[in-house]
């Protein structure tokens, strides 16, 4: 991403809501601590451009939007946890939208589930990926101190 | 997460305190979609909502209006007054004649105390009441309660009067029941001939001196006198009813603390509430209708989820 981003200075790295905010406030720190000053962030829900309102079972809770700038013109790194079936993601290329026409999106993932896509959608920048089957779950865990970052792996059980 | 209790909004009495707490949550981050640049969300592309009024309107009519198109809906609008009513026809026919066209959601404002409630009974859609009478306006006192909850945090324990003609005030009893719900201290003030009878049955203080009332109390919602619905006079001369009941900057600066101002429009300037008044900052009467907006969308938004139609 350094490489891609320079100074960051045309970047807006946006984390999705609720667990891509997480990574993204870690990656921010590790881009700091490489010398990357004035980065432009933002945390974006995007519960109200999903595909499955009114289809999914539990309604949809929506969590706190914070866009402070405009994204006309930016590159912009979408930044998620985990990349499942790909359907947030296109909730987020059009909810990005409503904040200005950006000149480029990307995609920044900590772990891939491959196999799993409903929609023609890959990531740009990838932590890991993992093979898991439909009902296996992938959970990511912060912890405050690194060496308690976890990435569990949990088996669907019949 | 949870799901509104009901499955119409026919009054604030029907809800329980979490789903007006559900209502404002997600009225927040309605707000915050409509003040992006693309003001717009894609949730009810597929849902069709008519907004029927039988009674004038501008805010009200406006408000839901641009909800509904904020979320994508297709809206239909009806006014009596251009209407086959005039020829005849019963609202049960209207409403299903209207309700053949694949409507999802009914929003109805009507001059008759539970026209939505009836509805409801009668016809097999989601009905949303956008005033009926004098009974309820269940959105204005949402979004009144909102507006104050921006102000002040949280409402347990917080003075709010309510000033002027109580009698003929749908807003009145919707505010009284959303903001006793939310733990507010309540007063209604008016002179005698326009407080209804038994209004001490809904827990409220009950008040014929301003002047008190506006030391009591950390907000005023200054209503307006509902002449139209005035079938004889219920006090002299407008102008006595000003002197006494009027919100003056001179009353107002004779408190020596900030009150937070309410008004659900529209305004008469010089009557109610003075220009000065209205104008100043401690008037956030458009910021009511601001979250106007919000409040509806958060309403029709959670009401749909729970529309039991076929998908696709």
């Amino acid at each position: 991403m350094i490489e891609q981003h320079g100074d960051f200075s045309n970047a807006v790295l946006v984390g999705l809501q609720p667990r891509g905010t997480l990574l993204l406030d870690r990656l921010v720190q590790l881009l700091i601590m490489s010398g990357i000053k004035n980065l432009k962030t933002g945390k974006l829900d995007t519960t109200f451009f999903r595909d499955d309102f009114r289809r999914s079972e539990r309604p949809l809770k929506a969590k706190a939007t914070v866009m402070n700038q405009s994204v006309e013109g930016k590159d912009v790194v979408l930044i998620d946890d985990v990349l499942f079936t790909g359907r947030s993601i296109r909730s987020a290329l059009t909810a990005i939208d409503t904040y200005g026409r950006p000149k480029s999106i990307e995609l920044l993932v900590l772990v891939d589930r491959r196999f799993s896509r409903h929609l023609p959608i890959q990531p740009d920048y990838l932590g890991a990926q993992i093979d898991a089957l439909q009902g296996d779950k992938v959970k990511v865990v912060w912890s405050k101190r690194d060496s308690e970052n976890r990435v569990y792996l949990e088996k669907h059980v019949e | 997460m949870k799901t509104l209790s009901v499955s119409h909004l026919l009054g604030i009495k029907y809800l329980c305190e979490e789903d007006l707490h559900l209502i404002f949550e997600t009225a927040k981050h309605f707000k915050e979609v409509i003040n992006r640049p693309i003001k717009k969300v894609p949730s009810l592309r597929d849902i069709t909502i008519a907004n029927l009024f039988f009674e004038n309107s501008t805010r009200t009519k406006l408000s839901f209006e641009l909800a509904e198109k904020r979320l994508s809906a297709d809206v239909l609008n009806f006014s009596a007054n251009q209407s086959s009513v005039n020829k005849g026809e019963t609202l049960v026919d209207t409403v299903n004649n209207i309700l053949a066209m694949k409507v999802d959601m009914v929003v109805i404002r009507h001059p008759h105390p539970g026209a939505a409630h009836f509805l409801s009974k009668k016809v097999d859609s989601c009905i949303i009441n956008a005033g009926d009478g004098t009974h309820e306006h269940p959105s204005q006192a949402l979004l009144d309660a909102f507006s104050l909850k921006e102000k002040f945090g949280e409402l347990g324990g917080k003075r709010i009067a309510i000033v002027g003609d109580i009698l003929h005030s749908r807003v009145a009893l919707s505010n009284i029941y959303a903001l006793k719900m939310l733990g507010a201290e309540v007063s209604v003030c008016a002179p005698k001939s326009l407080l209804p009878k038994h209004i001490d049955s809904l827990g409220v203080e009950i008040s014929t001196d301003f002047a008190k009332t506006l030391k009591w109390c950390d907000a005023v919602n200054m209503l307006r006198v509902q002449n139209e619905r005035m079938d004889l006079n219920y006090f002299p001369s407008t102008r006595e009813y000003s002197q006494n009941f009027g919100l003056t900057f001179e009353r107002l600066k004779s408190l020596k603390k900030e009150i937070v101002i309410l008004h659900p429009g529209p305004i008469n300037r010089g009557v109610e509430i003075s220009s000065e008044v209205a104008d100043s900052d401690q008037a956030i009467i458009l910021n009511q209708v601001e979250n106007g907006v919000a409040i509806r969308m958060a309403i029709i938004y959670l009401l749909a989820s729970k529309l039991n139609i076929p998908i696709a």
